[in-house]
């Protein structure tokens, strides 16, 4: 990793991102104001862009931002302006004190195990062969995702697509249903 | 930054080829800051247009006042910024204060991606006449653009005011439902130059002929989603003054009022560009491969700086033709011709377009110049059938033709009390 190119400036704005996109999350899991946790979760997806760009993976980066911040996010602010869930004060907080100190645990652990599992060599089978990475040379930088996506994998592909179609026709059944009743 | 500073920076190198990294992060630079002033110049002088054009149009004479109208953006500048600055009490104010500029910053950032003419060589190489060529060009347009809802949604809920938030609602459900049919009006582009860069696809346009002319259903479903992104008349439902005063801006006064209206001419210039690329060739000079083939000239960048200028003008006035031509739509109609006339016909050209590209291909027709005809011809075709089906005899047979006889009498039956309009819908 690294750029061959002021290597300085690099590894400044990657550590940048990083702690933006903690400190971002860090606010959006503690914010009460749903509108404002929603904020903060944007802020969290765009560091992350900006880490998946930094690694050159620029597809990656912008479906980020394009998917979950300009269109998953944009969604999620209008339900939570339809509820209208009252002042941010009036809201319980349905967290005890057990709740929280299990949390705290079970952050404790994912991140140990996070810790030994970056530490640890990779199998073999994980690591990507370098022929691979270079990039398509037709299709530009979309080319080497799409090629495999529309080849090797195409029926897990529309499989994929098939699901997402079935929880989108399963939600509207739902949700026409409470309306009627 | 030692690293830079140890590099001799201005090297002088063959003026055909791309420069050394300190010079391209100079020329960056230098870019930036021409691109950035341009556009708020531009944006600014575009307020006074608006307001002459509109004049020429209702027949008055418009700002002519100060400065024989031409300083009247910088007074409405001076005048904003003195104003005083008014919060709702209930107002969520950091909020309040962030939705104008999120509003602005996306329709600016979408900008560094676009070329606006031919590389320009300079003694130190080549510099590309466009901020950042990003390989995937076209998809940041898309993603920053989709941004730019945040700013309305954000004003509208932050302002605490049931109009404002009625306005942010109707615009976030608004540029979401055309933002898939502009998506889905570009994979044609997309399909035809084969890759999402937008030099290829001005690239690919200078050797096949415009995409206007090779999509132009997508050129179509492509302008009229960029009216409802930018919120302009017809599609002005955020801001409808009959039914919410001023839609998500009515709580705000002064600069914070201003930036919003500056986003709007910003998204404009934005959407203009855009179009210019995707579907008029950018910056190339029509019938003519001079401009595209190295060696690079000055006068051949000058020269594609006014084709690319031409162009977004062009559209520009386009815009503001509209919005004093048309009335509003309807909320429920906005959303109808979204949804259910739209996303359909882009999905059905998508179709058509990936297999006449397929058939061609497999035909073994080379992408030139053969390949833009057969794909004219079927779009010739396609308009005229599309056309049929959506006009069904009101423009070629209008309104005011002659009744037939049945009409006639029905409307007699009518106006003499023998039936009602609702036994005909029943």
């Amino acid at each position: 990793m690294g750029n061959e190119f002021l290597p300085l400036l690099y590894s400044f704005h990657f550590y940048l991102f990083g702690l933006i996109s903690i400190a971002a999350a860090i606010a959006f899991v503690t914010r009460k104001s749903p509108v404002a946790a929603a904020m903060w979760l944007v802020v969290t997806m765009f560091a992350l862009a900006a880490l998946y760009v930094m690694m050159d993976a620029q597809f990656i980066g912008v479906m980020q931002v394009l998917v979950y911040a300009g269109a998953i996010m944009v969604v999620f602010l209008f339900v939570v302006m339809l509820l209208n869930l009252g002042h941010p004060s009036e809201l319980s907080d349905i967290r005890g004190k057990w709740g929280r100190i299990i949390a705290g645990f079970l952050g404790l652990a994912l991140l140990a195990e996070i810790m030994t599992l970056t530490r640890s060599p990779l199998e073999l089978k994980l690591v990507v062969p370098a022929i691979a990475v270079s990039v398509n040379s037709t299709g530009g930088i979309i080319g080497g995702v799409a090629g495999p996506l529309f080849r090797e994998y195409l029926l897990a592909f529309e499989l994929t697509s098939i699901l997402l179609l079935v929880a989108i026709a399963g939600a509207v059944v739902l949700g026409r249903k409470r309306s009627a009743n | 930054m030692i690293h830079l500073a140890l590099q001799p920076l201005m090297q002088v190198a063959d003026s055909q080829l791309p420069p050394t990294e300190g010079v391209f992060l100079i020329g960056t630079v230098v870019k930036m800051l021409i691109v950035f002033t341009v556009y708020m110049v531009g944006v600014a002088m575009l307020t006074l247009a608006e307001r002459k054009i509109s004049a020429w149009i209702q027949d008055r004479h418009g700002p002519n006042r100060v400065g024989y109208g031409w300083l009247q953006p910088a007074a409405d500048g001076v005048k904003n910024i003195m104003k005083e600055e008014t919060y709702p009490d209930a107002a969520n104010l950091p909020l309040f204060i962030l939705a104008p500029a999120i509003s602005f910053i996306p329709a600016m950032i979408t900008w560094a991606v676009i070329p606006f003419a031919s590389p320009l060589p300079t003694p130190w190489g080549r510099i590309d006449m466009v901020v950042a060529d990003l390989p995937v060009g076209f998809l940041f347009c898309l993603a920053i653009s989709s941004l730019g809802v945040y700013g309305i949604v954000l004003a509208g809920w932050s302002s605490n005011n049931k109009y404002a938030l009625l306005g942010g609602l109707r615009a976030s459900a608004q540029m979401i439902s055309y933002e898939i049919a502009m998506g889905m009006a570009t994979v044609c582009v997309l399909l035809l130059s084969g890759n999402v860069s937008l030099s290829t696809i001005i690239q690919q346009q200078s050797t096949m002929g415009w995409n206007v002319f090779l999509l132009s259903i997508a050129f179509f479903i492509f302008l009229i989603a960029a009216f409802a992104e930018t919120n302009r008349l017809p599609f002005d439902m955020p801001e409808a003054e009959s039914e919410l005063i001023a839609g998500y801006h009515t709580e705000y006064s002064a600069m914070k009022f201003s930036l919003f209206f500056i986003a709007e001419y910003a998204n404009m210039v934005t959407a203009s560009a855009l179009i210019t690329s995707l579907f008029f060739g950018g910056w190339d000079i029509p019938f003519t491969q001079w401009d595209n083939l190295p060696p690079f000239t000055v006068l051949k960048t000058v020269l594609t700086l006014g084709a690319f200028l031409t162009k977004v003008l062009f559209f520009l006035f386009f815009f503001m033709w509209i919005r004093w031509t048309l009335p509003r739509f309807r909320y429920d109609q906005l959303m109808s011709l979204g949804w259910k006339i739209m996303l359909p016909m882009a999905l059905a050209y998508i179709t058509i377009i990936g297999t006449v590209v397929l058939a061609l291909d497999r035909a073994g027709i080379a992408r030139g110049p053969t390949y833009g005809a057969i794909m004219f011809g079927m779009n010739v075709v396609l308009v005229v059938l599309l056309f049929v089906v959506l006009d069904r005899g009101r423009i070629v047979s209008p309104a005011y033709s002659r009744l037939d006889r049945e009409e006639v009498a029905r409307l007699r039956d009518i106006s003499s009390g023998k039936s009602t309009l609702a036994e005909k819908n029943a």
